[in-house]
């Protein structure tokens, strides 16, 4: 049954946390009904941030649009730009060279990484440890690096385009990877011994933020979010694009249903990055990093579905093609809009004081959000 | 289940559905098909419900606007069977009306609620209509092909 919509008695509060608020990791408003410290119902307002690209990719040619799309979800730019960029191969039939394909991958499971690493120090600081930041922010570091040398940017790359990548690796790439996976495994276990073991993370993440397993598929949840739930949802399993399939790697799936679980699943996927890369660094195949392309691209008539996996979970782009130059209509199905709607039904009949960690678990990025 | 199992459960499910061949290389064994706006609530409860169909995760609710007439586009899958298919659902572009699903997959409370003021979709009995991106005072559906923006540049 749907939950009603108003439940407004005498006595109870209605605070506003947003969008100026550091917590929200953005502009995000949450209107919260509150009795005493119990949550009863949470409304977010969306839209602070929101640039309508949609319909500005209606008036960008299939080699422009990709630019905007590094501005949704910033912290997974590579994997917003190869989704974009699988779909106009797939309406193009456009086979890609192998090197193209490992540079892809390599650089999205860079990118999953680093934004965990980012949300790993966030959620901490969400709970009040304040020293995990810097450490997270410290090793992210080392990847925007590497990113910086190939790409020539830091945070919004656009460097997968359709036929294959922007420029070839850097010289460096390979060494620069290595140091990282070796000093990411000598790291990670130092946070897990910091944040993971301890007991008051502990004791303010389980059993807080319920979401059951039918709850996440009803609303749409994927991602981590998703599989924190039980719910098999991996894209590069389930669907497999690029090398995904040739790759050894496990989805990882935690049954607990609560904030604690959705840490996990987080933190076990870094390490599975960190396996999918050592499994390719030595052997990125020589050739071209692109394919041979038209300079102006034409989408034949039809509508064209790809979905990938980003850091927060299943990335739809949906092109809708009259055969001209510019999309139709593009839409995108982003992760973080389903996970969000969760966000009230999650937080029903929990503590004030737990909003917060349990947003934390969602690891919401409003760009992605409002698009 | 296979695509033509499906067609064939989905006839007895709906006569009145008509398919469509999908267009997609990939994507060829979704099925695709047309139904009528007063249908889609009775045909969405039995796809939710129906043993061996059981589409319980709708992923992606869209609209297209074709200048002539809005079309619903519902993207199902099953988590349990993994097939997927593309409901579609022409609506008349001066007064769109279509039922809400959000009590069968609650995802579809925030995604309505999105092409409602994107496109000016009537949800019919849906329970919190306002703009959830825009701001409450915004006038026009952004989204329409003959939307006109005096201030901000959309076109190039």
């Amino acid at each position: 049954m749907l939950e009603e919509v108003s439940v407004i008695d005498q006595g109870d509060m209605i605070i506003n946390i947003g969008p100026q608020h550091p917590s929200t990791h953005g502009v995000l408003q949450l209107v919260v009904t509150l009795n005493g410290e119990t949550i009863k119902k949470v409304e977010p307002h969306l839209g602070y941030i929101h640039r309508s690209i949609e319909k500005m990719c209606e008036s960008l040619s299939y080699r422009q649009f990709i630019y905007v799309t590094s501005r949704m979800d910033y912290l997974s730019s590579h994997i917003n730009n190869h989704g974009c960029a699988l779909c106009v191969e797939k309406g193009l039939q456009i086979e890609l060279p192998e090197r193209a394909k490992v540079i892809r991958v390599l650089m999205d499971e860079l990118t999953r990484i680093a934004s965990h690493e980012l949300w790993w120090g966030a959620m901490a600081m969400d709970l009040g440890a304040f020293t995990p930041f810097f450490l997270a922010f410290r090793e992210r570091e080392t990847i925007t690096d590497i990113m910086e040398d190939t790409c020539g940017a830091r945070l919004t790359m656009n460097y997968i385009v359709p036929g294959g990548v922007m420029a070839d690796l850097h010289p460096d790439f390979q060494r620069k990877v290595k140091a990282f996976i070796k000093l990411f495994r000598e790291k990670a276990d130092q946070y897990n011994e910091l944040v993971t073991g301890n007991i008051i993370f502990q004791s303010r993440m389980k059993n807080v933020g319920i979401l059951s397993k039918e709850d996440a598929i009803s609303y749409g949840c994927t991602g981590p979010t998703a599989r924190g739930s039980g719910v098999n949802c991996d894209i590069r399993k389930l669907y497999p694009y690029e090398i995904y399939d040739k790759l050894k790697f496990d989805e990882i799936l935690e049954t607990g249903c609560d904030s604690f679980s959705r840490y996990l699943v987080r933190v076990k996927e870094m390490y599975q990055s960190i396996s999918i890369i050592e499994q390719l660094i030595d052997n990125i195949p020589e050739g071209d990093f692109q394919a041979k392309t038209k300079a102006v691209l034409k989408l034949p008539k039809g509508e064209f579905y790809t979905r990938v996996e980003t850091a927060r979970g299943e990335l739809g782009v949906y092109i809708v093609s009259e055969g001209g130059t510019t999309p139709y209509r593009i839409k995108f199905r982003s992760p973080g809009f389903s996970n969000l709607s969760a966000l009230n039904h999650m937080a029903k009949g929990g503590k004030i004081g737990d909003l917060v960690a349990m947003m934390g678990t969602l690891d919401l990025v409003i760009p992605d959000i409002d698009r | 289940m296979t695509n033509e199992e499906l067609k064939i459960k989905l006839t007895e499910l709906l006569s009145s559905a008509t398919f469509e061949e999908g267009t997609d290389p990939i994507a060829i064994g979704w099925v695709n098909l047309f139904i009528a706006p007063a249908e889609w609530k009775p045909f969405a409860q039995q796809l939710r419900s129906t043993e061996g169909l059981d589409f319980d995760f709708l992923f992606c609710v869209t609209c297209i606007d074709w200048k002539t007439h809005l079309t619903m586009v519902y993207h199902l899958t099953s988590t349990k069977h993994r097939h997927t298919i593309v409901v579609k659902s022409k609506l008349d572009r001066t007064k769109p009306e279509i039922e809400t699903v959000c009590d069968i997959w609650r995802t579809a409370e925030f995604h309505e609620r999105e092409q409602a003021e994107m496109f000016g979709v009537n949800f019919l009995n849906h329970p919190d209509l306002r703009k959830l991106i825009l701001t409450d005072d915004f006038e026009g559906f952004p989204l329409r092909k003959d939307f006109e923006d005096p201030i901000n540049m959309i076109k190039l």
